[in-house]
This record gives structure tokens, C-alpha cells and sequence, in this order.
């Protein structure tokens, strides 16, 4: 027999394995995780949603920044890229962090179509890990308000 | 902010007769503020102080380097800085140059400062350490990065 809480963390794990095997997360989360503690039981969710906001506002930069039409300036573009890259390396957002390498390059070769483009692809991408690491906050908070545990997840 | 005591006495090792019981101050410099969160938590989980600039003016102006305050001899050995965290690449003045401030100056040139990047260039690596740079650490940062940091500032001590 199944308890809720057993359900609950089997669908913790195969979530968070699935989002490291789609490339959503890479190790760099895994070390975040080891950073949380009884003095910091919520580190792992404030960084995210500090680079959640940040990704926001960089992106609202860039936006403005390629929005100049026929006054681009590439190397602002560039400096948010750069900026939004470091931010998403440091907290393991793998695909953030790939569009970055690619939007990068756009920049530095003034390729405008390029730019935008990725500018929406980026925007796409964190979004949608927003919303999965939202729901695997949930999923977190089910089961300790079931009574359960959160398991270690060996990836 | 200022300070950093300029007393003739600040070392910036301490003796091993207080190892263990006095925690490392370390000064952490990083325009990321996710980076800063970041390299501020490791530290505090290795047991240091942390105090965190957000670019290396502040840095110099809490080292008690900065241009408005040079006469300023403030003796307060709770503000003492035993090790420099710094990015490399930080708008204005990068960490290059702020660890050529650090190691031109009388009072501070013994601080370790060690430059992270996360950026793989080698010869910005060579440069940093042929400049007095203490370490070379790449972003991101592990926890086991700030195990290994630790490990070599207490061996480089002893």
C-alpha cells in the first residue's frame, strides 16, 4: 500500500531527475542544494527567485537596448547577455545558460536577427523553468505538510 | 564604509596559536547579485565572516583605500579583512585592477586576494597570479572550491 507520502516524494524524484535529463538543470543546482540547511532552509528557492527576477529585468535591457532601430547598441546587449549567462551558470539553469552562448555570439557579431531571436527564445526558456521549479517547490511543500520528508536525489 | 585597521600590528595571517578560533573576514566582491548570494553562503557554511562589495570601489572604500578616505585611520580590528574574494570582470574597475590596489598598498599588500572568473582565459589566469593574485578560482563556485580555498590559505599560512 502506497501512502500519500511515499506518492508524493516518488513524483519529487522522478520530476527532478527529469529536469536534469532534459537539460533544464545541470550539477551547478545540485551544489545549491548543498548550501541548504536548518539555518537557511529556504536558500535554494530565494536564489532562484532572485534570478528569476533578474533574468526579467535583463531581458526587459535588452529588449529596450534592440528596440533602437537602426541605433542598436550591441554591446549593451552584450553586457546584459553576459551578465544574464553568469547568473544562470551560477544557479545550474543549463538551457538559460546555452541560449546565452549563442545570443552572445549574435552580439558580439552585431547580427540583429540573431538578437532577437534569441532575446525570445531566453525569455521562453525562463519562464518555463519558473514554472517547473514552482512546481517542484509544491511538490516539496506537499510532502512536508504530509508529514513526509524530502528525499535526496542522486541524479 | 571605512576602516580596515591600519594599526602597524594588523597581521593579516593570524598565529596558529588562534587557529580555530578566530574566523577568517572575508571580503567578497561581485556586480552579480546572484553570484554575491552565492560566494556569500559558501563562505558563511566554511565558517568565515563575509562582507560583500557589489563593485571594487566600495571594495576599496571598506579597505580603507578609497579616495575620500585615506586619513582615515580607524582602528577596529572587527573590520579587519583576512582574505579578498573578487570577479574578475566587473564593470569600472575590474578585480585586476583591485588587486593591484590591494598589493600597492603598504597596509594591505599581505591580504590574499583571489580572483574568480567564469571565463577559462590563460593568460588573464597568468596575469592575475603574476600580479600577486593568491589563487585563480572559475565560476561557478562549488562548495568544495571554498574547501580546497581554505585548505591553501591555511598551508600558505603555516
Amino acid at each position: 500500500m502506497d501512502t500519500l507520502v511515499a506518492q508524493l516524494q516518488r513524483q519529487f524524484r522522478d520530476y527532478t531527475i527529469s529536469l536534469y535529463h532534459q537539460g533544464f538543470l545541470d550539477d551547478q543546482f545540485t551544489e545549491l542544494k548543498k548550501l541548504q540547511d536548518e539555518c537557511s532552509p529556504d536558500f535554494v528557492a530565494e536564489v532562484v527567485s532572485l534570478f528569476f527576477e533578474d533574468c526579467e529585468k535583463l531581458i526587459g535591457n535588452m529588449a529596450r537596448a534592440l528596440d533602437q532601430t537602426g541605433n542598436v547598441d550591441f554591446s549593451l546587449v552584450g553586457s546584459s547577455v553576459h551578465q544574464l549567462k553568469g547568473s544562470s551558470s551560477s544557479v545550474g539553469a543549463k538551457r538559460v545558460k546555452g541560449l546565452c552562448v549563442t545570443f552572445k555570439e549574435c552580439c558580439d557579431s552585431q547580427n540583429f536577427e540573431g538578437c532577437v531571436r534569441c532575446l525570445q527564445q531566453v525569455d521562453i526558456e525562463y519562464k518555463s523553468l519558473k514554472a517547473k521549479l514552482q512546481d517542484l517547490f509544491n511538490l516539496e511543500q506537499q510532502i512536508v505538510q504530509a508529514g513526509g520528508r524530502i528525499p535526496q536525489v542522486d541524479i | 564604509m571605512n576602516s580596515g585597521s591600519c594599526s602597524s600590528l594588523m597581521e593579516v595571517g593570524y598565529d596558529h596559536h588562534h587557529h580555530g578560533h578566530e574566523e577568517l573576514h572575508v571580503l567578497a566582491v561581485d556586480d552579480n547579485l546572484i553570484d554575491r548570494k552565492l560566494v556569500e553562503k559558501l563562505l558563511k557554511i566554511s565558517s568565515c565572516k563575509v562582507t560583500t562589495a557589489e563593485n571594487a570601489i566600495r571594495a576599496l572604500e571598506y579597505l580603507g583605500l578609497g579616495d575620500h578616505n585615506q586619513h582615515m585611520a580607524l582602528t577596529n580590528n572587527n573590520l579587519k579583512v583576512n582574505l579578498i574574494i573578487t570577479d574578475y570582470c566587473m564593470p569600472g574597475m575590474t578585480g585586476f585592477e583591485l588587486l593591484k590596489k590591494v598589493k600597492e598598498s603598504s597596509n594591505l599588500k599581505e591580504v590574499p586576494v583571489v580572483i574568480m572568473s567564469s571565463e577559462y582565459i590563460p593568460t588573464r589566469i597568468s596575469k592575475c597570479l603574476a600580479s600577486g593574485a593568491q589563487m585563480f578560482m572559475q565560476k561557478p563556485l562549488k562548495l568544495s572550491d571554498v574547501e580546497k580555498l581554505k585548505c591553501h590559505l591555511m598551508n600558505s599560512r603555516s
